[in-house]
């Protein structure tokens, strides 16, 4: 990674740690409803995957820990939190939330709320890639415990069988809620699962984004190449609850101490700083900037923004009407 | 206008609108190299390869998402669910996907899929291959349910089915896939909303869908030879969003209503067809609106209990009698 790719990298991590901060906070405010689930500590996996790949031109898609995710392929924050609001002017018109963020001009497919879904509508995306014949890949990020899906199994070998241009990303980030990965799945390195169905994969540290890059950029190149599917797994940490009713009761505060000396951002801060491209006060300086920037304009507008109108609550449940008139009245001119 | 069965009705319709737009592929189990169970495909997949007409593994949830997936992007795919029971294991991408995603995108992202699959009861299946869907499809918004009685409106419904950018669900029937009749030769799109009068009638009317239509047409002759009781009959081809105004305007012609279904009872088609009839019909009946169904029971495999459990013509004409007291 170049010296100004870092220095982008690490505002971007900023970006997401103090979004999902803050998010936490209008939740508490009760701003924001519903299930929330947050992402400090996994900044440095979509960050440094994406980095790799072309975010707003690769296709990508995840679960219901989507906002970075969006916000990395192109989608504005401030209509991510406006979503997260309900809003008429959030990425999904306020009719998805949390879970369900999308930003389809930028190629963000969507965060789906159930565990394992997106995995064939990746698989699907690759084959609408290979159909339409361009250099696009299609990119999963999931969790690890989604791996215990069904559709994890039947995607894996259709996508090898079909030899579809899709790299999985799996964060795994040792919990599905509150059951730790060796409590729930029989092997607990992820990236050994696929080889039963000739899948490529590779396993490496999720908490520094430039090792990340790294091995995403291999793995991105191996799939724009058409050599097959991918999957690569990140050794990753959530820091927050799975959600907000989570109170962490399942693991040790020895163990969260421990992961937050790996902290993604400090990992490359420290590295610039050392090398003499960052000093604390820049990151001091970064990190207000962007407090503000998330205060005065992306909060701000979230509350600002109007609610839908009740009167379009069956809007968008199919498509337009007059648009299909041909084929619901079966006569075409 | 050529005669030709159910299956050669489907098969051009595929054959149509894969010829028409490269976008257009098909998938499921056994329906390349092996032409399809009930030869809805046959010869597709030498015409169009592998790369649309696709052999899929025998992963109902996987591959109907890969086709939902495939459609957020410009592929138009049919799928095909060799048999509806096997749909319960993709209901997960279906509904939880393909009806939710408009609406939870806010209208950035569709899933202009076709799922076809055959359901019913055919000749001792058993219970895991004799299930109706029906009913479940038409209680979710964001996804259309047509069901065709026949040749013309099975190759009609897929092709206006493969162009429309809502999610459909064909339900054909096992039984049927030999059946002849009239299509027309020259293109044809049938609507995939309203309903149609299969035959007039002034006394009763006798809702059907699918192979239920047939059992109708065949009390309406018994009726109107051997009681002089003239029964219209009418084809609701269209199970969601159903005709509620032809449901209406038929009632209000008739004033009696039976409705007939293969489906249990409880929860059913026709539990939403009496609900409709209640709502906009009341002042206009004549007698209270009967149903006839199948026993709330899985299929059973013994002939005879299976055709105890399923209803068939008689049980159409002994609801009407009943209607009219003459039982
Ligand atoms: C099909 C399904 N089952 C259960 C749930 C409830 N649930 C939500 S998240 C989750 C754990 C998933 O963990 P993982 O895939 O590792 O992702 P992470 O939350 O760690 O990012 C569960 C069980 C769900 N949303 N969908």
């Amino acid at each position: 990674m170049k010296l100004e790719d870092k220095k982008r990298v690490l505002r971007e991590m900023v970006l997401a740690r103090r979004f999902e901060e803050r998010c936490y906070q209008a939740y508490m405010e009760r701003k924001i409803g519903g299930f929330l689930h947050l992402y400090p500590g996994q900044e440095a996996c979509c960050i440094g995957v994406m980095e790799a790949a072309r975010p707003g031109y690769d296709y990508v898609i995840t679960g219901y820990r989507d906002h970075i995710h969006a916000i990395k392929c192109g989608a504005d924050p401030k209509e991510v939190m406006a979503e997260l609001y309900g809003k008429e002017t959030g990425s999904s018109k306020g009719r998805g939330g949390s879970m369900h963020i999308f930003d389809v001009k930028h190629r963000f497919m969507g965060g789906y709320a159930l565990v394992g879904g997106p995995f064939p509508l990746a698989a699907g995306l690759g084959k609408g890639i290979q159909m339409k014949g361009g250099d696009e890949i299609a990119i999963c990020f999931l969790g690890d415990a989604a791996n215990n899906q069904g559709t994890f199994h039947e995607t894996m070998n259709m996508v090898a069988l079909y030899k579809l241009p899709v790299l999985f990303v799996c964060e795994n980030n040792h919990y599905g809620i509150g059951t730790a990965i060796d409590r729930s799945t029989a092997v607990v390195d992820q990236y050994k699962r696929v080889c039963g169905y000739g899948i490529e994969s590779a396993q490496c540290d999720g908490q520094d984004v430039e090792v990340v890059y790294e091995h995403a950029r291999r793995a991105v190149d191996y799939v724009r190449s058409r050599k097959g599917p991918y999957f690569l797994e990140l050794i990753t940490y959530r820091y927050r609850g799975h959600s907000m009713s989570d109170s962490r009761s399942y693991r040790s505060r020895e163990e969260e101490e421990m992961w937050k000396k790996r902290d993604p951002i400090f990992i490359l801060r420290d590295r610039l700083i050392e090398a003499g491209a960052l000093t604390q006060e820049e990151f001091h300086k970064l990190e207000k900037e962007i407090d503000d920037y998330i205060e005065n304009e992306v909060v701000r507008f979230a509350e600002e923004s109007p609610e839908p109108d009740v009167r379009d609550l069956e809007k968008y449940v199919l498509a337009d009407r007059e648009t299909q008139l041909p084929w619901l009245t079966g006569k075409v001119a | 206008m050529a005669e030709m069965m159910y299956w050669e009705a489907i098969r051009r319709a595929h054959d149509e609108e894969m010829a028409r737009d490269p976008m257009v592929i098909c998938l499921g189990e056994d329906i390349g190299v092996a032409g399809g169970t009930y030869k809805a495909t046959k010869g597709l997949y030498e015409k169009y390869g592998p790369l649309r007409v696709i052999d899929t593994p025998i992963s109902e949830n996987g591959f109907t998402g890969l086709a939902i997936g495939a459609s957020f992007i410009g592929v138009r795919p049919i799928v095909e669910i060799m048999s509806v029971n096997f749909a319960w294991l993709a209901m997960d991408q279906i509904f939880n996907t393909a009806a939710k995603v408009r609406y939870m995108s806010g209208g950035q992202l569709a899933a202009p899929i076709v799922i076809r699959s055959p359901g019913g009861t055919a000749h001792q299946l058993g219970a895991q291959h004799s299930a109706r869907m029906e009913k479940v499809f038409m209680g979710v918004a964001g996804i259309r349910v047509v069901t065709p009685s026949n040749p013309r409106q099975a190759y009609g419904l897929l092709k206006s089915a493969v162009r429309c950018d809502d999610p459909v669900f064909i339900n054909e029937h096992e039984l049927m896939y030999n059946m002849k009749g009239e299509v027309p030769d020259q293109e044809y799109f049938h609507p995939l909303e309203g309903s149609e009068i299969a035959r007039s009638g002034t006394d009763v009317t006798l809702f059907g869908y699918n192979i239920s239509v047939h059992w109708c047409l065949k009390a309406a002759e018994i009726l109107d030879k051997q009681y002089g009781i003239s029964a219209e009959v009418v084809d609701l081809y269209a199970l969601s969003p159903l005709d509620r105004e032809g449901i209406r305007r038929s009632v209000a012609k008739t004033h009696r209503a039976v409705i007939a279904e293969e489906d249990e009872g409880p929860v059913g088609v026709g539990a939403e067809i009496m609900a409709i009839i209640n709502e906009e019909c009341f002042f206009d009946l004549d007698a209270p609106p009967v149903r006839v169904h199948s026993a709330n029971v899985p299929q059973p495999y013994n002939h005879k209990l299976e055709q105890a459990a399923i209803p068939d013509h008689e049980d159409v004409v002994n609801a009407v009698l009943k209607l009219f007291g003459k039982s």
